[in-house]
């Protein structure tokens, strides 16, 4: 199984070796709602952990996707130009916004494993 | 700020919208259903398809009575009351003194008419409401206000929804738009408008609250109907050009600025005796600084409110009051306000959205054409 971590915002990072694959939850696209439209980084773009990743719209309003970890875009999820509402069918799969080589691998530990984020949906109500 | 679940206010049809699966958001101190499990998407699509049941019980309705009421009321908006025949519904605004908008609302003649005692119907925005009832008491005291907080309001929009209706109540199929009649239902008396605010045919129908979930239900049942939140009737209102209070106008626009002069006949254009009616005469004969028009944006990116719009060159004339992604079109729509030098149709403008510039054009609107009913 892969090693998936999550953030309070609902962002997860699946590792691909030092590559970060970065979506939002299930949970997230839940709350979101139909997605219209997902706003990507360039390529080689910097991007720090807590920092503006993306903005992904519903029909209702913009909402930003932070990055969970430091590190460079390597790659962005052009099929959700044509196809926002992936993000909604396959939000964990193919709905995936972003790749980033991780600057340092150690920000993982301050994120989220599987139980411990599927407790703090829980408790969300 | 956000009101905590507990203080907010009910509609009638606040338990028929939790076993619905609604999800539910403060709106105006309601706890209104925002989508259902449908969602927003599907909700718009099948309000333009078939036929959307809106939980609009929020709003404020009430009746003013009196002698002359219609003339009475025509000193707090531009619009000819006077003129309106019995059974008939008016579109028009509360001023200020500066003509700027209170508050937009509906007006039908229930019954009566000049030089006798006449009953007018009110709908205001549920924003609004308690304002409005305090003006109309404090500048019209010699006429009787009953505000009707026992009344559901439900609207059912779309192509399928005069024979949905005519299921549960019949005999309402060819009643002219912009008209009200009185039906009977269980015994009791419902007031049908035929109006709306999708740009779709059908109703907006006045419900006594112990009867409101029942009658709702009862269309419901229908396979051509399904629920439809406060989400989707945003995006429909937006695709058909019409104006949400507290965005597309308030006390900082005039309904000459807004658009809205069609809702102004000649005669009150001429006469005035309402507030702002100088500064609302002089925009109708010289043409105001600034227009209302609907902007598309080119790309897929939507344009949101408070988006600054520049012309090509990059100079500022304006700002969008409304915008976002307008499922029928299938892609992002807009409206705002620029300098009217720049309102026309086909101009090229570009919006600044997260410090990127998108290119838009000034369009006409509505984006969507309206399918109201004008008689079969």
């Amino acid at each position: 199984m892969a090693d998936v971590r999550y953030t309070k915002d609902h962002e997860y990072v699946r590792l691909e070796g030092d590559v970060a694959v970065v979506g939002i939850t299930d949970y997230a696209q839940s709350q979101l709602g139909d997605v219209v439209f997902v706003d990507l980084p360039a390529v080689g773009k910097k991007v720090a952990k807590g920092g503006e990743a993306a903005v992904v719209e519903s029909v209702k309003a913009a909402s930003e996707v932070y990055a969970p970890v430091s590190g460079e875009i390597v790659a962005v999820n052009d099929a959700l130009s044509d196809a926002p509402a992936t993000v909604n069918e396959d939000a964990a799969g193919a709905g995936w916004f972003v790749k980033i080589r991780m600057a340092d691998k150690g920000e993982l530990g301050a994120l989220m494993d599987q139980a411990a984020y599927d407790a703090y949906v829980a408790g969300l109500g | 700020m956000a009101e905590t679940a507990a203080s907010l206010q009910h509609t009638p049809l606040h338990a028929l919208h939790l076993r619905l699966g609604a999800k539910m958001a403060e709106f105006a101190g309601y706890d209104m259903p925002i989508q259902y499990p449908t969602g927003i998407l599907q909700e718009h699509l099948h309000t333009r398809a078939a036929a959307g049941l809106f939980d609009v019980s929020h709003m404020g309705q009430a009746t003013l009575v009196g002698l002359d009421a219609a003339a009475k009321l025509e000193r707090l908006v531009p619009g000819d009351l006077a003129a309106l025949a019995e059974g008939r519904i008016r579109y028009t605004q509360f001023l200020d003194a500066n003509g700027g908008i209170l508050d937009d609302l509906m007006v039908t003649r229930v019954s009566g008419a000049a030089g006798g005692v006449e009953t007018l119907f009110l709908v205001v925005n549920a924003g609004c409401k308690t304002q409005d009832f305090a003006l109309l008491a404090q500048a019209l005291p010699d006429l009787k206000l009953t505000i009707l907080a026992d009344r559901a309001l439900i609207a059912l929009q779309g192509p399928a929804a005069a024979e949905a209706l005519a299921k549960v109540l019949p005999g309402l199929t060819t009643q002219p738009f912009m008209s009200m009649r009185d039906a009977t239902w269980r015994g009791q008396t419902l007031h049908v408008s035929r109006s709306g605010y999708t740009g779709e045919d059908g109703y907006e129908i006045s419900v006594p609250d112990g009867l409101a979930e029942a009658f709702a239900e009862a269309l419901l049942a229908l396979p051509e109907v399904k629920p439809v939140g406060l989400g989707a009737r945003d995006s429909l209102r937006l695709e058909g050009g019409l104006c949400l209070y507290g965005h597309d106008i308030d006390r900082t626009t005039t309904p000459v600025e807004a658009g809205l002069i069609w809702s102004i006949s000649r005669r009150r254009r001429q006469e005035g005796g309402f507030p702002g009616d100088e500064r609302v005469r002089l925009q109708i004969a010289h043409g105001p600084s600034r227009k209302r028009v609907g902007i598309k944006p080119e790309g897929k990116a939507p344009a949101r409110e408070g988006t600054d719009i520049h012309t090509v060159g990059g100079e500022l004339i304006g700002k969008i009051t409304s915008g976002g992604y307008g499922p029928s079109v299938g892609g992002p729509v807009a409206m705002g306000y620029v300098e009217a030098d720049h309102a026309a149709p086909d101009t090229p403008v570009t919006l600044m959205v997260r410090g990127k510039p998108l290119p838009a054009r000034v369009v006409a609107l509505p984006f969507v054409p309206a399918r109201f009913y004008r008689g079969s």
